[in-house]
């Protein structure tokens, strides 16, 4: 009886096994058949062609004579940092609602909640198209550009002084990075310490200092630049200083204010999962409102909040393709003029989707591990 | 006790007490109220004085709007053209059968909402009955005028990728969650590849994938209509997130519920059916109603495709005509009300429904 | 039984969505005649080539030549079902046969020759790459070098994109392209000020003035930076149906050639002694029994859109733009039509 079931189990997963099998045969071998029928080149060769576009925005080095396969890594450079700088803004605009929803004030909770309302219920791509809209049809012309000290706000987006490249910036940043290790290092050594002698040793003024201070030893050591390039206005454009364009500010604002509602959702059901004795006994401790929110009510949240979370920054930068309604040149973007181009329509979306799935993974993976870390703590 | 007491008292007392306790309570929570109540002044004022007080309203030539320099709202644009926003480039003497189309499929969705009708076979009648009449309305014959489906467009598109992107995406979903806690490892491991590969891609390169290189593995001569491929791309995608649904139910059941069905002698088939699934998808149901207004929300992203959803006909009838073209936000606006519209009476819906459902549970 | 054949259809097209077989195993000519249909690929707008008006209907010279190939092989201009497609999308719908031809402005050149799975039988419009500017905004710029260091508003998916960047490198200008989804998209960009300048064909843009109300504001370049000639595309190894589409372009511009219109063709076709147009029309020689088609394939393919310059005047005409390059040989322009024999 029992090995008869075996039996059958056996059989039915080799049935799958064979149907998998064949569909996928079947449409290889049609694929296969179309090609050759029709004398279409395969492969993934185009990658090493010159690719003969320009691209506006790009944080490597990249003009027209480089390859198709340095295109392709300057969209996806473009992807991963219109991601990474909305998913911190949408964090901290959602922990902001999020708490916001569950204040005292009626008021507040109510903006809080009216918020999450409007921005959920409408789809991402109309906020993209509406937001971006709006920036170039209400921003000046450059030469009636908003001025506020050396930044300007035009249709040609915003433009800011940037430092001119110098081993001194580098050195200031690379001491910033080392402060904030070290402030990371310090901080478990402290919880550390606590646990075991019963007080910690501060935590929050030596990593300030740290941050202040490493980073100026670093550009001092290197010379002190002080060389800004500050931009003017000529001709048609500004001239020096850096420029954020208006396809990156509107889907940076509208992806992090989309996921920010979901967050803030998150968040709130984070807090309030959190048992109402937690608050009580900080309370009864004398901790204000604020020191109970740190101190108690966040750290124990988190536990909850972080699977949830997780998905909304995946969906955050899966959603960051929508770029390519209003012309921010990411992944998607990029790809789709390689497919235009070269006609490699199977290698350029097998691609892309092969790109968003490693990142998904690897974000979800990263994810999985903090959680699996926090959980831990708790034990 | 105490609500007793504050019954009795006068009302003016009782709202000096409810002001007191929600915005005055302490100097923080007054400075907030002020604030909050600054900065609503001067957003809402502004709107306001920009969508109602300034605006034009009703039929209105561009000449109107220009005069306005800005300074108002020109919802003549909506007037002007909330047909073809609405439907596309359908026939205008037939446009009565997309309308009515719409409607049937509203009210699919607000008689499934009915617990009265919460039994397979109503349901199941209700969808595919409606379906189908709406299929008729929009593709014609049997006495009305056949139109070809490049003319569709507009909202009717919108709800059919929803809903059918939701109907059909259901079974397989169902399949898919039951296949990855299956005991059998390669079912596993098929089901678990199919739902991560899918919830790992955005949706619009799976669009892009039906749209330009799935016919490539036909056979020769067997191709699909473009809205159907973007109909069954959406389909595809969904049912990776509802498998999702379905097995958050599934692993809250509790394992007694499984040892009952085994004890009675079922079958998989026979407990999955009649002991788990039932449960199973009760208890998920909120959660399948947030997933439909995803879905809702996510059919828009066809535009960039170009199928003819209400999005892409908002956008079409505001931005291809020149004339209007600078009055794009108020095209938008509306397009965002009717999106809003669906979306929150649904998610309200579904929050009630959680209370509902939990209260009953209890009981 | 039409009615419930009718519903069938679409019920069998809802519920399997499987439209009738497309370019079976022979060439596309018998897929078309077995499904009494031509389908046929087209712009989703593009005022003058191919645009649906407020009822659906396509008009433009790129819907005319599917509604002759349509005329000529199935009897009817109106027996053609229209895909709008993007440039994306454009390449694929033709390659896997989800297509029998394609009109959609598209340029001829190597790659798209041989690479592609495709074929262009010949060019239906001479067309270059122009740029406009707004001469409010701008109004220094008199010439391309003058947009050195300019924002210039591109479509993606097109050779646009390339002929800039190659322009540029040749000429040491620097130009910074923003890039859009779609024509509409591009245009909007341009005309709410995003870009100094907007760049695609000269058509394209005589389209875009020409609907324009304040188009005396905009400048056209004097300068064309590429050769576009865009043609009809149709799937390899199809010599049969790649000869009816080569002749159908040569038809048309040699019935402008020797005066015979939509509405004189059947007068022509009865009295004209004139050997080439009796062989055109069918009174003598076999030119359509070579192509695979009866007589009366060229008349019925003029009775339905006039011939090349009628339709220009019909589509193009309206945007302002004149004959130019797209005039027949012997007025000054580039469109010969191979002999009929």
């Amino acid at each position: 009886m029992w090995s008869s079931e075996r039996l059958r189990n056996v059989f039915y997963q080799i049935a799958l096994l064979l149907l998998i099998g064949t569909l996928a045969g079947y449409a290889i071998h049609n694929l296969v058949h179309n090609l050759e029928s029709r004398a279409i080149t395969i492969g993934f060769s185009y990658f090493g062609q010159e690719a003969g576009f320009d691209i506006s925005e790009k944080l490597i080095d990249y003009d027209p004579t480089h390859s198709y396969g340095r295109a392709f890594g300057v969209g996806l450079l473009n992807t991963l940092l219109v991601s990474f700088l909305a998913i911190i803004a949408a964090s901290l605009i959602g922990l902001a609602i999020g708490i916001g929803r569950l204040s005292p004030n009626w008021l507040l909770r109510k903006l809080a909640g009216g918020y999450v309302e409007s921005v959920r219920n409408v789809p991402l791509i109309l906020q993209l198209l509406l937001w971006y809209g709006v920036l170039t049809e209400l921003l000046p012309p450059v030469a009636e550009a908003h001025r506020f000290a050396s930044i300007y706000l035009s249709q040609r987006g915003c433009t800011l002084p940037w430092p001119v490249a110098h081993a001194g910036w580098w050195a200031a940043l690379l001491g910033l990075l080392a402060a904030l290790a070290c402030s990371l290092f310090w901080a478990r050594r402290a919880r550390r310490i606590r646990d075991r002698a019963g007080h910690a040793p501060r935590v929050l003024w030596p990593s300030l200092a740290a941050c202040l201070l490493l980073p100026l030893a670093g550009w001092a050591a290197f010379g002190a630049p002080s060389e800004f390039s500050v931009p003017l206005i000529s001709g048609f454009d500004f001239e020096g200083g850096k420029t954020v364009s208006p396809e990156f500010i509107a889907l940076f604002i509208g992806l992090s204010t989309y996921t920010a509602a979901f967050i803030a959702e998150i968040v709130r059901g984070g807090i309030l999962a959190v048992g109402r004795g937690q608050t009580d006994a900080a309370e009864a401790l004398g901790l204000s409102r604020s020191q109970r929110l740190r101190l108690v009510i966040l750290p124990q949240a988190l536990r909850v909040m972080i699977p949830p979370l997780t998905s909304q920054y995946l969906n955050l930068t899966k959603n960051s393709s929508l770029a390519v309604a209003i012309g921010y040149p990411d992944l998607v973007s990029i790809s789709n003029t390689t497919l235009n181009q070269t006609g490699q329509a199977i290698e350029a979306i097998a691609l892309m989707m092969g790109v968003y799935l490693t990142i998904s993974l690897a974000i979800s993976g990263l994810m999985n591990w903090y959680n699996h870390r926090v959980r831990l703590v708790e034990r | 006790m105490n609500s007793h007491a504050t019954a009795r008292r006068p009302a003016s007392e009782r709202s000096r007490d409810w002001l007191r306790q929600n915005l005055f309570s302490s100097p923080a929570n007054t400075l907030t109220t002020l604030l909050v109540l600054t900065l609503l002044a001067w957003l809402a004022g502004r709107f306001f004085s920009w969508a109602v007080l300034n605006a034009v309203w009703g039929q209105a030539s561009v000449a109107t709007c220009n005069a306005l320099m800005g300074q108002g709202a020109c919802w003549a644009v909506v007037a002007d053209k909330w047909q073809q926003m609405l439907f596309g480039i359908y026939p205008q003497a037939e446009q009565w059968r997309p309308a009515l189309a719409v409607l049937v499929f509203c009210s699919i969705l607000v008689l499934s909402a009915m617990r009265a009708c919460w039994r397979v076979r109503r349901l199941l009648v209700l969808w595919v009955g409606g379906s189908l009449l709406c299929a008729w309305l929009m593709a014609g014959g049997l006495g009305l005028t056949p139109v070809p489906t490049a003319l569709w467009g507009g909202l009717p598109i919108t709800l059919m990728l929803a809903v059918f992107g939701t109907l059909f995406a259901f079974p397989l979903g169902i399949l898919l969650a039951l296949g990855r806690r299956s005991s059998l490892p390669i079912l596993r491991a098929a089901s678990i590849s199919y739902i991560e590969l899918v919830r790992g891609v955005p949706l619009i390169t799976v669009l892009f994938m039906a749209s330009i290189m799935f016919a490539l593995f036909l056979p020769e001569g067997v191709s699909f209509d473009k809205l159907l491929r973007a109909q069954v791309a959406i389909i595809l995608f969904n049912a990776a997130y509802l498998a999702e649904v379905v097995r958050a139910g599934l692993q809250a059941l509790p394992r007694g519920q499984y040892e009952a069905a085994d004890a009675l002698g079922l079958g998989y088939w026979q407990t999955q059916l009649l002991v788990v699934l039932p449960q199973a998808l009760k208890i998920t149901i909120p959660a399948q109603v947030n997933s439909f207004i995803d879905n809702f929300k996510d059919t828009s992203l066809v535009i960039i495709v170009s199928i003819f959803d209400f999005l892409y006909a908002v956008r079409q009838a505001v931005i291809s005509d020149l004339d209007w073209r600078h009055y794009f936000v108020e095209g938008y606006l509306f397009a965002m009300a009717v999106y809003w519209l669906f979306c929150y009476t649904m998610s309200h819906y579904s929050q009630w429904l959680e209370q509902h459902l939990s209260r009953d549970q209890r009981n | 039984m039409p009615i419930t054949k009718n519903i069938a259809r679409s019920l069998a097209a809802l519920t399997l969505g499987v439209t009738a077989g497309t370019a079976l195993a022979g060439p596309t000519l018998d897929a078309i005649n077995k499904r009494g249909t031509l389908v046929c690929g087209v712009h989703t707008g593009l005022t003058g080539f191919s645009a649906p008006d407020r009822n659906g209907k396509y008009a433009g010279i790129d819907v005319d030549y599917c509604k002759a190939l349509a005329a000529a092989i199935l009897g009817s201009p109106d027996k053609v079902k229209y895909v709008p497609l993007t440039a994306q999308q454009r390449f694929t719908a033709l390659q896997s046969g989800e297509i029998d031809l394609l009109s959609r402005n598209t340029t001829w050149n190597s790659k798209r020759d041989t690479t592609m799975g495709s074929v262009f039988p010949g060019v239906w419009f001479f067309d270059g790459q122009a740029f406009v500017v707004n001469s409010k905004k701008n109004p220094k710029v008199r010439k391309l070098a003058d947009l050195n260091k300019a924002s210039v508003c591109v479509e993606t998916g097109t050779t646009t994109e390339r002929n800039l960047a190659d322009y540029a490198r040749a000429n040491k200008l620097t130009f910074k392209p923003v890039v859009f989804e779609g024509q509409e998209a591009t245009e909007k960009a341009f005309q709410s000020g995003r870009c100094d300048a907007y760049t695609t064909d000269s058509s394209g843009i005589a389209a875009m003035l020409v609907n324009l109300p304040s188009r005396a504001d905009y400048t056209v370049l004097p300068e064309i930076i590429s050769k576009e000639p865009l043609g009809p595309m149709l799937r390899r190894n199809d010599q049969e149906f790649f000869a009816i589409m080569r002749w159908m372009i040569f038809a048309l511009q040699q019935a402008e050639e020797s005066g015979v219109t939509q509405a004189n063709v059947l007068q022509m076709k009865a009295e004209s002694k004139d050997p080439t147009i009796q062989r055109l029309t069918g009174a003598s020689g076999e030119v359509g029994k070579g192509l695979g088609l009866d007589a009366d394939w060229a008349v019925r393919a003029i009775q339905a859109v006039g011939n090349y310059g009628e339709s220009y005047d019909r589509n193009i005409k309206p945007l302002g733009l004149t004959r130019g390059m797209n005039a027949l040989w012997n007025k000054g322009g580039l469109m010969y039509p191979m002999p009929l024999d």
